[in-house]
């Protein structure tokens, strides 16, 4: 408990704290953001919930490893990565995702865990159960009284490169004519047939598109912080968050409530103490759904 | 790539084995261990199983293990515990109930350790485990558990001791230092937490970030922009390799100063390899140092077993070889002494020499306090210097100065 | 119906026996039966009520902790058991062991019978995907939060007290805890099911809103089927602790991502909403899983997820479904006419 305050003190006696806190919730919370806009595409679009979210930002972040590795400058990873991604997104809609879609709730849910034990454990005799990450070698910058605030290269080329690519994702939802199909899909799968539109096709799209994303999100990671192959769940636990809180079909949502859990979580993890930080992460979901299901309650509905 | 190097390194061993066999018959002891080969604990769980593996052969090339007037050679049937204490503890089962095993080495962490020695325990399976450093496992009145390292609480202490002697230099009273703790919320980083915390109330110092680091740990900057507010003499991080590879890498890119940085797992994370300058003069604790002057008629010295690992194991060719290997092969010695007292292949024969063990190896010396820890080694506390690691204290083995303060 | 007489009766000699037949086996039955148990009652939610929750292992790791707050807190202080730089040894006799035992594993029965009651109010509220993963996060949640109390030992856990008998004794009496749970859950479930109760609960799964209209409370079922799995959950969470002797928060007591999928894993295989299914599912399960952790090291997950995934796209009516449907005759199903054929069961969605 005197932590706790103490904790407190540090931000009411350091104002500044307060910004280089809200900096940081952003930064991660941009990535956070991407993969849950990736969720929210494939839960709308075919209603598929994947848990294994969090593996394909993880593997998209070994790929840009590996590249590096074999001694591709690192910012190039991310584009590959996406492009990478992309192609294992298509293969495992094809063999398993394909098989799910018409199903219940349930049977994707559980059929992604399964794939994300997978993932992770084929990360694991691949890579090794080290951390890894990529040194871009740039400087940090350092703001305010004392550099308290630190802006190292790094991150702020990570989090512009989300941002471009979350524009170009909307850019091309908004006006491409399988951005227009994706979205005809999402609203009425059955009415988007009968128009004519091959909704396998955009499906498997779809799908392919959101391992991308994630692909892009891990390759930016990796530069940024660490992965290791049994991360995916955190990543997996917040992007679920965010879509619950921001519900599906809502980017300008799913951004927001992303960069809000990223700053709500680096401020309980500096009042509670790191060790509650995961632990946040999963109150905060539970606190939404049940915020939801109160206003679901007040016109007698319950949350489905 | 992991995969690659360690199945060459196998392949090694195996290479060594064919060449070894036809010179001797011996007969077979056989050895139970669960080892982490996945999930978080699986790089020391392979520095483990290496360490293992490289005694076996070792001891074998020397005429293998002499009991009566037989001689043995020892052979380790493992398991792989997935870094999980209740896994830990079935397969333990498993090792003494269905495989018959009646001589156990120990896994690695003090959490796995901590799930397996009430089974051991239970058959009177003796086990000499070299990775279970934490002070809960010698608290149970357990009889047949034996530990070749010091304890976890040592690990860090003389980090405080150094910080209170460069505070008198300075004039000011040890009293007056600050000392940030974060630690991995794991048995064995929580034993550390606890010996440093006794050792600043000795010295009258106050705690001022004390902090748990989750399992999953991948960013710390909301404990380091903490550090960097209230301004400590002294950061004490402990994480394991995860944890030692966060920190360093934070540590530098946050710009945080503080004079005198401690943690553990420096060597198993290579913060030195992954990380150079950022890890300059950050101080590490270690059980073992191939620098230092033990020897013994197997091994030979210290840094002969340094060498001869590099060439066996072609996964450390560049790195340091973690105090992990050293003392496993050291833990494998222990017993093959062991047996070679006892005379016999008795269990509790075997579990009575293993009590009376007094003995010098190239890992440092071994005897055991009633409660299995080995009370003959010191800890020795390495500093990064020009991408070294050099011990500079206790001050009997210092092999260079300390850089205080750390820029 | 003697025939169905002679082979429960088989099993049950089977399983009081079976320590007796396969001595070095001990350890791996109680755990099959664990994995029973779990199974059992995960169905309870997720097949008869067509609740599937993902956090039930919540009250297993409850079970534990409260297990050993009773167990060791009646005669040390838990706080200075749980802390890592006691040096003292204490020892349980063993009159304080079984008392601890009895006790404990009652005493966190009833506590996570209650908790279900009180937390279904909020939970039940959410349905289907939304429940699911509402239930997930409590049992991550709650982990995350125990391994943060120092007082509860924090990541380091909880040691248990020792039997100071006989190690094979001790092996027998975990054995016989586990195999009686399971067996009166077994019998307990095959009445249950019978029930108004149980009609009313598979009425709740297959359309809660007419299930409603029909005048159904159905909350109140939802919350008493739901403390019923709890009660049992939480004693064989209990019985563990004194199993495993040494159990971690986030590892051992709240292992969302092990026994608490492992038990919906279970369900599927053998055949959700069926009385048998679990049971047939955790035995294939558990060998499943013994084979693969034996022969195929550091693959074990690769082929478990493979094993996930197979399951519930092509095989999720599971062994019994997939029986139900190929020879109805067998479970007294009558396939009478063409215009009749709803009566035979459809297994459950």
């Amino acid at each position: 408990m005197d932590e706790i305050l103490f904790n407190i003190r540090l931000l009411l006696d350091f104002p500044i704290v307060n910004l280089k806190i809200i900096i940081d919730g952003i930064m991660i919370g941009a990535l956070f953001a991407l993969a849950a806009y990736g969720l929210a595409l494939v839960w709308g679009v075919m209603n598929v919930k994947n848990l294994a979210q969090g593996d394909f930002v993880i593997a998209g972040g070994y790929v840009a490893y590996s590249l590096n590795q074999v001694g591709i400058y690192p910012l190039l990873g991310v584009p590959l990565a996406f492009v990478i991604m992309w192609g294992i997104g298509w293969v495992i809609y094809k063999t398993i995702i394909t098989r799910v879609i018409e199903r219940d709730l349930f049977t994707s849910l559980l059929a992604t865990f399964g794939l994300a034990i997978m993932m992770a454990q084929i990360m694991n005799l691949i890579f090794g159960s080290d951390t890894q990450s990529v040194d871009l070698g740039l400087p940090t910058w350092f703001l305010g009284p004392s550099g308290i605030i630190d802006l190292p290269a790094a991150k702020v080329i990570g989090v512009a490169m989300a941002t471009v690519l979350a524009i170009a994702v909307v850019i091309f939802m908004k006006h491409s004519r399988m951005g227009q199909a994706i979205r005809a899909t999402a609203q009425d799968s059955r009415a988007a047939r009968v128009m004519g539109i091959d909704t396998e096709k955009v499906y498997a799209f779809t799908f392919s598109l959101n391992a991308a994303i994630c692909g892009a999100a891990g390759a930016i990671i990796v530069m940024i912080w660490v992965i290791q192959p049994f991360y995916g769940i955190t990543y997996s636990v917040r992007a679920f968050v965010v879509v619950t809180a921001a519900g599906i079909g809502n980017l300008p949502g799913v951004i927001a409530a992303g960069l809000g859990i990223g700053a709500a979580e680096q401020y309980g993890g500096h009042i509670f103490g790191i060790g509650y930080q995961q632990a946040i992460a999963v109150v905060l979901l539970l606190i939404v759904l049940f915020v939801r299901l109160m206003q679901q309650r007040r016109i007698r509905q319950v949350l489905k | 790539m992991k995969l690659v190097t360690n199945l060459l390194g196998a392949a090694a061993v195996i290479g060594l084995s064919v060449s070894a066999a036809s010179a001797m018959e011996c007969d077979t002891i056989k050895l139970g261990a669960a080892i982490s080969l996945t999930g978080k604990y699986a790089t020391n769980g392979v520095n483990t199983k290496d360490g293992y593996e490289f005694a076996i052969q070792k001891i074998k090339d020397s005429g293998g293990v002499k009991v009566g007037d037989k001689c043995y050679n020892f052979e380790v049937t493992y398991y792989d515990d997935e870094s999980k204490g209740d896994r830990g503890a079935t397969l333990a089962e498993r090792l003494i109930n269905q495989d018959g095993m009646q001589y156990m080495l120990g896994p690695y962490s003090s959490g796995l350790t901590t799930a397996i020695a009430p089974v051991t325990e239970k058959y009177g399976i003796p086990m000499v485990e070299a990775e279970g450093a934490s002070r809960s496992l010698f608290n149970k009145g357990y009889k047949y558990l034996f530990a070749v390292l010091s304890t976890s609480e040592q690990y860090l202490a003389s980090a405080i001791a150094l910080a209170a002697e460069k505070a008198k230099e300075q004039g000011k009273d040890p009293s007056e230092v600050t000392v940030a703790v974060a630690v991995e919320n794991d048995p064995f980083s929580l034993d550390i937490r606890a010996g440093i915390l006794e050792d600043a109330e000795k010295y009258g110092m106050k705690i001022v970030v004390d902090e748990k680091l989750p399992r999953d740990l991948s960013d710390m900057t909301s404990i380091l922009t903490k550090v960097k507010l209230v301004k400590p003499d002294v950061l004490v991080v402990s994480g394991h390799s995860k944890g030692a590879a966060t920190a360093v890498r934070q540590i530098a890119e946050q710009g945080v100063s503080v004079p005198l940085i401690a943690m553990t797992h420096c060597e198993s994370a290579d913060v030195v390899g992954n990380f150079g300058e950022s890890a300059e003069n950050i101080l590490c604790s270690t059980q073992w140092d191939e620098t230092l002057t033990y020897e013994d008629p197997i091994f030979g010295t210290a840094s002969n077993y340094n060498t001869e690992v590099k060439s066996s194991f072609p996964a450390y060719a560049d790195r340091a070889v973690p105090y992990q290997t050293a003392q496993a092969s050291a833990a494998v010695y222990v017993f093959a002494d062991a047996f070679q007292r006892a005379g016999s292949l008795d269990k509790d024969a075997v579990r009575d020499a293993l009590a009376e063990t007094d003995m010098m190896t190239f890992y440092g010396g071994v005897k055991f306090s009633e409660a299995g820890n080995n009370v003959a080694k010191p800890m020795v506390l390495r500093q990064i210097q020009n991408g070294e690691y050099k011990v500079v204290a206790p001050s009997d083995f210092a092999a260079a100065e300390l850089v205080w303060p750390r820029p | 119906m003697t025939r169905k007489f002679y082979i429960n009766t088989a099993l049950l000699i089977l399983t009081i026996l079976a320590p007796f037949i396969f001595p070095v086996w001990k350890t791996q039955l109680a755990t099959l039966w664990l994995f029973i148990i779990v199974a059992l009652t995960w169905d309870m939610t997720g097949g008869q009520m067509g609740y599937n929750s993902l956090g039930n292992i919540f009250f297993y790791g409850t079970g534990m902790y409260v297990c050993a707050i009773i167990a060791i807190g009646m005669y040390f202080p838990f706080g200075e058991w749980t802390d890592a730089s006691r040096s003292e040894t204490w020892k349980f006799t063993d009159s304080q062991y079984f008392t601890g035992l009895i006790l404990g594993s009652l005493g966190a029965g009833v506590f996570c019978a209650l908790c279900a009651y009180i937390l279904g109010g909020l939970f039940f509220g959410l349905r289907g995907p939304y429940f699911a993963i509402g239930t997930l996060g409590l049992a991550i949640a709650t982990g995350e939060i125990v391994s943060n109390i120092d007082w509860l030992g924090g990541g380091q856990g909880v040691s248990m007290p020792i039997y100071n008998g006989d190690f094979e004794t001790f092996k027998n009496i975990i054995y016989y805890l586990f195999a009686g749970l399971g067996v009166s859950l077994f019998i307990f479930l095959n009445w249950f099911y019978k029930t108004r109760f149980g009609a009313a609960i598979n009425a709740i799964r297959d359309d809660e809103e007419k299930a409603e209209a029909m005048g159904i409370h159905t909350l109140r079922y939802k919350l008493i089927t739901w403390s019923i799995s709890a009660f049992f959950i939480g004693v064989a969470g209990a019985i563990s602790a004194f199993q495993l002797i040494h159990f971690e928060p986030l590892e051992t007591a709240y292992q969302t991502i092990n026994l608490g999928i492992f038990m919906v894993v279970c369900v599927l295989l053998g055949g959700k909403g069926t009385l048998w299914g679990p049971v047939i599912g955790a035995f294939m399960f558990h060998v499943f899983k013994e084979v693969t952790w034996n022969y195929f090291l550091g693959w074990q997950w690769v082929a478990l997820g493979a094993l996930i995934v197979v399951i519930v796209v092509f095989f999720q009516d599971g062994l019994m479904g997939y029986l139900q449907t190929r020879f109805p005759e067998w479970f007294g199903i009558k396939v009478v006419d063409k215009d009749e054929k709803e009566i035979i069961a459809e297994p459950a969605e």
